[in-house]
């Protein structure tokens, strides 16, 4: 029997609504759940075809917290909010926040060992954690925020449209949200000596903000400003090659990553 | 019809010219907002919603208890409930556009709102609400004008309406599970991540929207010709009662959950709400009256001879819309983003602007009411004359 494309076409619908063309109904609700389903699976099947499975690409940030001090937290987040034209609010009801340091007890809240105080005089560094399954992708209404094939969780400021869900979703509190016009307070930073950086958009009020692990540099085959600014601190590499420098490094060190049990599968690690 | 909201006492347009200022008074504030951004609100990083989203939630609760008319009356043919039920479904017409108001006034580019339709998105739980919260006002704009009209002229609603009030019943309760479910599926946010969530939502909303109904009956009997009818303003009384017993019980539910696991994220919110939480408590005597007043307004529904007072009654209704309007429109959301995910706790102190604004939609929704209200018993009293 000859399947003309108009019939092809309405039986690829028709078995893609049941769910037999891999994505089902499920898919609608928890978006790349199914790919790491499958990847997963094949992962237990055959641990050589690794790659063939999974994405070539995902994203992975690793932050050195044994190396990490004061001045080179500074330069980190000096770099960042440099490159990305994040003005200073000075004030935390308006502060928009896109790499941060806070305590081990706030990073890590459920982790908390009171018989053991070592990683709690550490500093954490705190940024979006590029999750593999980002929960802020999940509820945003307009697909504002959104996962790229290479693992980033990117943000559309053009396309948001203010409502913050994403910022109620995000276990992290990684987001930032310009309640007043972020314009504004860059004038007047510049007004006391603060450069803007030309090669990346101010953001207009009422949209949500977050790391973008600097894709913008990325394209242009540079490492993430923070890493590049400290390379002996954070290294950027791809998880889903088994002979990256990230890999290899995670081989070898003993990492954390934030509220794991939440399922969300943070590509932000630290090594401790 | 609605020519018969032109005509009123001069205290009838008293009120409307009081809410139009109030209306007035938060479009000047929202123009403030518009020029300025959220940050005029006491909204912050931490607390990202506010009394907007609050607000939104409970509405439409007191939208979704409409159906609580409508059932009786169209699925077991409850004859009392024939006069009254259209002022149930106009109840939801000002409720769910007040809602609507309430996401448009919290949201931080309005101008981009229609991103929402131009990349529909069946994966946020945002985009349903958008669906079923529009959906909802027009089955009752349908419903309610058709069966008003009918009345008016003294013939059996039309045939062709019938669908869209049997497809209202579930809408009803689609809107406010919908709603739930913008919080319940959130990692991360313990307070709201519970599967009860949706039957609490709904058992708060047959409570809340009932009770506004009985208080607004028992008003519009003493001030006008048109009466509801003893039996029915008892029958809602009692969906009331019961709605607001399971309310609480479904509360107590959530306490034995977070406090016999002993998991500190799931008792945390529930802490800083009812007892204060590392010396933050702002919320904590709005939190505990609520659970006094919801328990007081069920004892006066329980006993017969105070429910059947029209004072009684009054009070009794009052009690349960402002316990669950604290419950649910205060606490829930505000309480779901203490502590943050870092553990520690910012509070949340709504501006004047943001109240103004607020307290201006109150006004559209009281507004709508008042005019639709007016134009039902307007036909009700000429079909009494008659």
């Amino acid at each position: 029997m000859s399947m003309d494309r108009r019939k092809f076409l309405k039986a690829a619908g028709l078995t893609t609504l049941v769910g037999l063309g891999g994505k089902g109904v499920f898919e609608l609700l928890r978006p790349g759940a199914v790919e790491a389903e499958m990847a997963h699976e094949s992962h237990g099947h055959d641990k050589h075809h690794e790659q063939e499975a999974g994405p070539k690409v995902r994203w992975a940030m690793l932050i050195d917290v044994m190396a990490l001090n004061k001045e080179k937290i500074e330069k980190i987040v000096h770099t960042c909010h440099y490159l990305h034209n994040v003005p200073n609010w000075g004030d935390p009801k308006n502060e928009i926040k896109w790499i941060w340091e806070d305590e081990y007890e706030h990073v890590f809240p459920d982790s908390y060992n009171e018989y053991n105080h070592i990683l709690e005089g550490l500093p954490f560094l705190l940024l979006c954690n590029h999750c593999d399954n980002p929960p802020c992708v999940r509820v945003c209404p307009v697909q504002a925020t959104f996962k790229r094939p290479d693992g980033l969780v990117a943000q559309d400021y053009h396309r948001c449209i203010g409502c913050r869900f994403c910022m109620a979703a995000c276990p992290y509190g990684s987001r930032s949200f310009n309640w007043l016009d972020p314009r504004v307070q860059l004038k007047k930073e510049m007004a006391h000596g603060r450069k803007l950086n030309k090669q990346f958009p101010t953001r207009m009020r009422g949209v949500v903000e977050k790391c973008n692990f600097c894709v913008e540099r990325l394209a242009e085959g540079k490492q993430p400003g923070c890493v590049e600014a400290v390379p002996d601190v954070m290294f950027f590499g791809n998880l889903a090659d088994p002979n990256s420098n990230v890999r290899k490094i995670l081989k070898e060190r003993i990492s954390l990553r934030r509220k794991l049990e939440l399922g969300t599968k943070p590509s932000v690690f630290y090594l401790i | 019809m609605i020519e018969k909201a032109l005509k009123g006492s001069s205290v009838y347009w008293g009120w409307i010219i009081f809410l139009l200022c109030l209306i007035g008074a938060g479009m000047m504030a929202y123009l403030y907002q518009l020029k300025v951004g959220l940050g005029i609100t006491g909204m912050s990083r931490d607390i990202s919603w506010g009394v907007y989203i609050a607000q939104f939630t409970y509405f439409v609760g007191v939208a979704a208890g409409g159906v609580m008319v409508v059932i009786p009356k169209y699925l077991h043919h409850y004859t009392k409930y024939g006069k009254i039920v259209v002022f149930g479904e106009f109840l939801a017409i000002a409720a769910v556009v007040m809602c609507l108001l309430f996401i448009v006034v919290d949201i931080g580019q309005p101008m981009r709102m229609l991103n929402v339709v131009l990349h529909p998105t069946p994966h946020s739980m945002l985009f349903y609400d958008m669906i079923v919260l529009n959906g909802y006002l027009l089955l009752n704009i349908i419903c309610g004008y058709n069966t008003l009209l009918a009345d008016k002229k003294g013939v059996p609603c039309p045939g062709w309406v019938k669908p869209f009030i049997y497809i209202s019943i579930p809408w009803a309760i689609s809107i406010h599970t919908v709603t739930a479910f913008l919080y319940a599926g959130l990692p991360g946010r313990h307070f709201w991540l519970t599967a009860i969530m949706a039957p609490r939502f709904l058992a708060s909303a047959f409570a809340a929207g009932p009770a506004l109904l009985i208080m607004i009956l028992l008003f519009v009997r003493k001030v006008t010709k048109f009466d509801p009818g003893d039996e029915a303003l008892q029958t809602i009384a009692k969906t009331v009662c019961y709605a607001m017993i399971a309310n609480l019980f479904f509360m107590g539910c959530e306490f034995f959950t977070a406090f016999y696991s002993q998991i500190p994220g799931h008792m945390h919110t529930l802490e800083y709400l009812f007892a204060g939480l590392d010396g933050y408590g702002n919320l904590v005597p709005f939190m505990r009256a609520a659970i006094v007043i919801g328990l007081f307004g069920v004892f006066l529904l329980l006993v017969p001879r105070i429910r059947r007072n029209p004072k009684g009654l009054a009070l009794a209704c009052a009690s349960v819309f402002l316990a669950t309007w604290i419950d649910k429109g205060v606490g829930l959301v505000i309480g779901g983003f203490i502590p943050n995910p870092f553990e520690t706790i910012t509070e949340y102190h709504p501006t004047l602007p943001e109240i103004t604004i607020a307290a201006a939609i109150w006004g559209v929704g009281g507004l709508i009411v008042t005019i639709l209200y007016k134009v039902a018993i307007s036909v009700r009293e000429e079909q009494a004359r008659v």
